[in-house]
């Protein structure tokens, strides 16, 4: 009973968050609205059971990916309500799309609910070991099984990282900077000559 | 009772909002790449959903790869969005036609 009106409750809170997400007009309101969003998802994933992706949902989400676009979302100056004007001209295709999508992704629901559907059977060697928390079976799956899965995505988050660090770094050249290895290795007779000129020829310099 | 069909149903109406805002939102790239965020969240609760239903946890395992990419995805989206708006002075993505794609 609990768990049911649990399920709506984050069904709805979810699918709210959602639709005031993409229709808000304010970004920074969006950007809010989609962090609900994501909590409620994570507490879609707590009921079934699976805890470590909803904490995960949560930290790497909520904690990096919602701060970030906050944080881009307030560093630029934009007028948000000039990026508006195709709002209400896009509102009828863009409804018809989904509205046709949606009932496409309904009828495949409908016939795999119908038995129509055969979905491969889990061969059960990723089933949870009896007695044995979610976090305990998912890093022995991930460190076992998935191992070279993991360590490419790691690999791809370094890649992410490089990419947008090499992206939005830019070399300023109108300031003197100065180059202390530079200086530290400059000897008075690289700098200095002691010159004996002739009287009346005066010196080149 | 719960089943997978409410989960299913509840993600894919996620995903068809993300596809919407993708539509509605034709030039605010910011919240293009939001609508994004929606679509990969609603293939994560798809994922877990079965994984869970299904007693079988390699659904929980891509759902941490999804998560991965997405993140990235997010980063390197939003470092071209920044470069962008340094040399435009915009972001109005409908108009970044200087390469005529």
């Amino acid at each position: 009973m609990i768990q049911t009106f649990a399920f709506y409750l984050f069904a709805v809170l979810t699918i709210a968050s959602g639709a005031i997400t993409i229709l808000a007009r304010n970004p920074v309101h969006s950007v809010l609205w989609l962090i609900l969003a994501f909590f409620n998802a994570a507490g879609l994933m707590v009921l079934v059971g699976a805890e470590f992706i909803a904490m995960l949902l949560v930290i790497v989400y909520v904690g990096a990916v919602a701060v970030l676009f906050l944080f881009v979302v307030m560093m630029l100056d934009i007028d948000f309500a000039e990026l508006r004007s195709g709002f209400v001209k896009h509102f009828p295709l863009g409804m018809l799309i989904a509205l046709v999508l949606l009932a496409e992704i309904v009828l495949g629901i409908g016939a795999y609910r119908a038995g129509a559907l055969e979905l491969g059977a889990p061969d059960g060697m990723a089933a949870t070991p009896v007695g044995v928390s979610n976090i305990t079976a998912i890093g022995a799956l991930l460190y076992g099984r998935y191992l070279f899965l993991f360590e490419a995505s790691g690999l791809i988050l370094l890649v992410a990282m490089i990419g947008a660090i090499v992206l939005t770094h830019y070399q300023r050249t109108d300031t003197r900077a100065q180059n202390i290895a530079r200086q530290i290795a400059r000897r008075p007779e690289d700098s200095t000559v002691n010159v004996k000129p002739e009287i009346g020829k005066g010196v080149s310099l | 009772m719960i089943g997978i069909e409410h989960y299913v149903v509840v993600s894919s109406i996620l995903f068809v909002l993300g596809v919407l805002g993708i539509f509605l939102n034709r030039k605010n790239i910011i919240v293009i790449l939001m609508a994004i965020e929606l679509i990969l969240l609603s293939v994560n609760i798809n994922l877990v959903a079965f994984s869970a239903f299904l007693q079988d946890l390699t659904g929980q395992v891509f759902a941490m790869f999804v998560l991965t990419v997405a993140a990235g995805e997010a980063a390197i989206g939003l470092a071209i969005l920044v470069i962008y708006y340094r040399s435009r002075g915009t972001i109005a993505v409908d108009d970044a036609n200087r390469m005529k794609g």
